[in-house]
């Protein structure tokens, strides 16, 4: 008898089980053509500002966005195989080559921030106050300092290999050179804790600020400017695509709501804004 | 020192203010989870039997394949998964990648060679004679199944818990078939990564001790089952 008690008792929470999933509503797949997939750098959603304009964006349109926040090499390489709808990305070069192989189409200018240069306070390799950022790249590496790179294809990556370019060094496989293979907020994270230089958006920078303890050594060099567009992915090349969504969400970005948005966001909270809102400019005239 | 402090006190702040987006997020991964775990125990357990009492040729590799499973990483099983549900893959047209649905999939293959390993050896270990005992009372294939399923309940328990543990603290393959999405496919795992990538420590911590909050609870009820059945 007690045997069957037991028995009874595992039963009926298996049958519970089986219950509770059963109505759970999440599990439902949203109906067709609603899905717009986003891909997008980490620093779009490292610093929140994601999480201020899609839900604006799906209240407004009935879309429903999945954002898939991935380095701007990876969210390429997902509208290049036609798994992503519409890029936020950031890597000029890149994205050019997107364009001209015809991968996407109507790529539009949303806005920018900057690259800064961060290390330890102590400044190992003294290149606080540098001009330029290939200049401050010669000093780290005449130093033997630790750079921590991204290493992982990201707008950022793409941005520091063009600097290490400037600056006529090839760092791969040196020994003071590092690489996290993670997204920004990761590898800043690595790099304070231990204690080395490294290439960051001031956007995710200022948003994690108050657990680093790292400093702003350099900023303010022109190759050290950083550019988001929003591109559409080419629906002729993926007919699954979701173009309207993409159009929408395009359109949703370069509007003046949105720009104003972005020109306030993150005040209240760092002080000063994260990004600068740009559509509608000409991509050469920025940072002048 | 301090920061974890800090991280387990946020977490009982948000269990006690039931925060909508943490519960939700909590529930998710109990659901997401907890399919996931009952599929691999329908297969798992089915396998596992099947396979314990039968002799065919090539059943050696069939058992290293189902114990060599037992550690699939689950970053390989997400690629797999996700390479199997693009769009544009062979599963495409179903569009379940970036679902819950999607998330399930892939924990439960995650989990169902474990329920299947360990199935297999709580079987096996059954005493041969056992078998020879049933059918001799006049008991019919299916019913002497049955009354060895119920011999090994304690070890299946564990693979139970075994299963359902691996699966919840799985975040390679949530966060590429799952995206994690606000409010859809953000489950604990993938919500600690991100806010760690936020540098928000406090909630990653609070998620992860909500966590293990839930993974004990869950274990103390089956241990708790498990330890009452023991044989004295």
């Amino acid at each position: 008898m007690k045997r069957f008690k037991h028995n009874v008792l595992v039963m009926g929470m298996i049958g519970a089980l089986v219950l509770a999933v059963c109505v759970s509503p999440a599990i439902a797949a949203p109906p067709k053509q609603k899905n717009l997939i986003l891909a997008t750098t980490t620093s779009t959603q490292d610093t929140g500002l994601l999480d201020v304009l899609i839900p604006l964006f799906e209240k407004r349109t009935g879309y429903f966005v999945k954002t898939i926040a991935v380095g701007s090499g990876q969210a390429m390489a997902m509208g290049q195989k036609g798994e992503a709808d519409v890029l936020l990305v950031h890597s000029q070069e890149a994205e050019k080559k997107f364009i001209a192989e015809g991968y996407g189409i109507s790529r539009r200018l949303v806005m920018h921030n900057d690259y800064i240069i961060v290390g330890p306070p102590g400044d190992p390799a003294g290149i606080r106050g540098t001009k330029t950022a290939a200049g401050a790249f010669k000093k780290i590496a005449a130093a033997n300092a630790i750079f921590m790179s991204r290493g992982d294809n990201s707008g950022t990556h793409a941005k520091e290999r063009a600097i290490w370019k400037n600056a006529g060094i090839n760092p791969e496989g040196q020994k003071w050179y590092q690489q996290t293979g993670l997204g920004m907020g990761h590898t800043l994270a690595v790099s304070a804790e231990k204690k080395t230089y490294t290439l960051t958006d001031r956007g995710t920078y200022l948003a994690l600020k108050k657990n680093l303890g790292l400093d702003i050594l350099v900023e303010g060099d022109a190759i050290l400017l950083n550019i988001y567009h929003v591109i559409e992915v080419n629906p002729a090349r993926w007919p699954k695509v979701n173009a309207a969504g993409a159009k929408a969400f395009s359109d949703f970005m370069v509007s003046r709501q949105v720009q104003g948005i972005i020109k306030k966001f993150g005040v209240d909270k760092y002080g000063s804004p994260l990004f600068f809102p740009d559509a509608g400019k000409k991509e050469e005239k920025l940072g002048k | 020192m301090e920061i974890i402090v800090e991280g387990i006190r946020q977490a009982f702040y948000l269990l006690f203010t039931l925060d909508p987006e943490v519960l939700g997020i909590t529930l998710l991964s109990l659901e997401v989870s907890g399919t996931a775990t009952l599929i691999s125990l329908l297969i798992g357990i089915s396998v596992g039997t099947a396979v314990a009492l039968t002799r065919f040729p090539g059943r050696q590799l069939v058992v290293s394949m189902i114990n060599t499973g037992m550690g699939l990483p689950p970053v390989v099983v997400g690629l797999f998964v996700t390479i199997f549900l693009w769009r544009n893959g062979p599963l495409g047209d179903l569009e379940i990648l970036y679902t819950p649905t999607a998330i399930v999939i892939a924990q439960a293959i995650i989990a169902t060679p474990i329920v299947t390993g360990i199935t297999l050896a709580a079987m096996q270990h059954l005493p041969k004679n056992l078998r020879l005992q049933i059918l001799a009372l006049g008991a019919t294939r299916l019913q002497m199944i049955w009354i060895l399923v119920k011999e090994a309940k304690l070890p299946l328990l564990a693979a139970v818990m075994a299963g359902f543990g691996s699966v919840i603290s799985e975040v390679g393959a949530s966060i590429m078939v799952g995206g994690n999405i606000k409010g859809y496919t953000r489950v604990l795992t993938t919500a600690t990564v991100m806010e760690t990538g936020k540098g928000n420590f406090d909630i990653a911590i609070a998620l992860g001790v909500i966590l293990f909050i839930l993974c004990f609870m869950i274990n103390a009820v089956l241990t708790q089952i498990q330890q009452k059945e023991r044989p004295r």
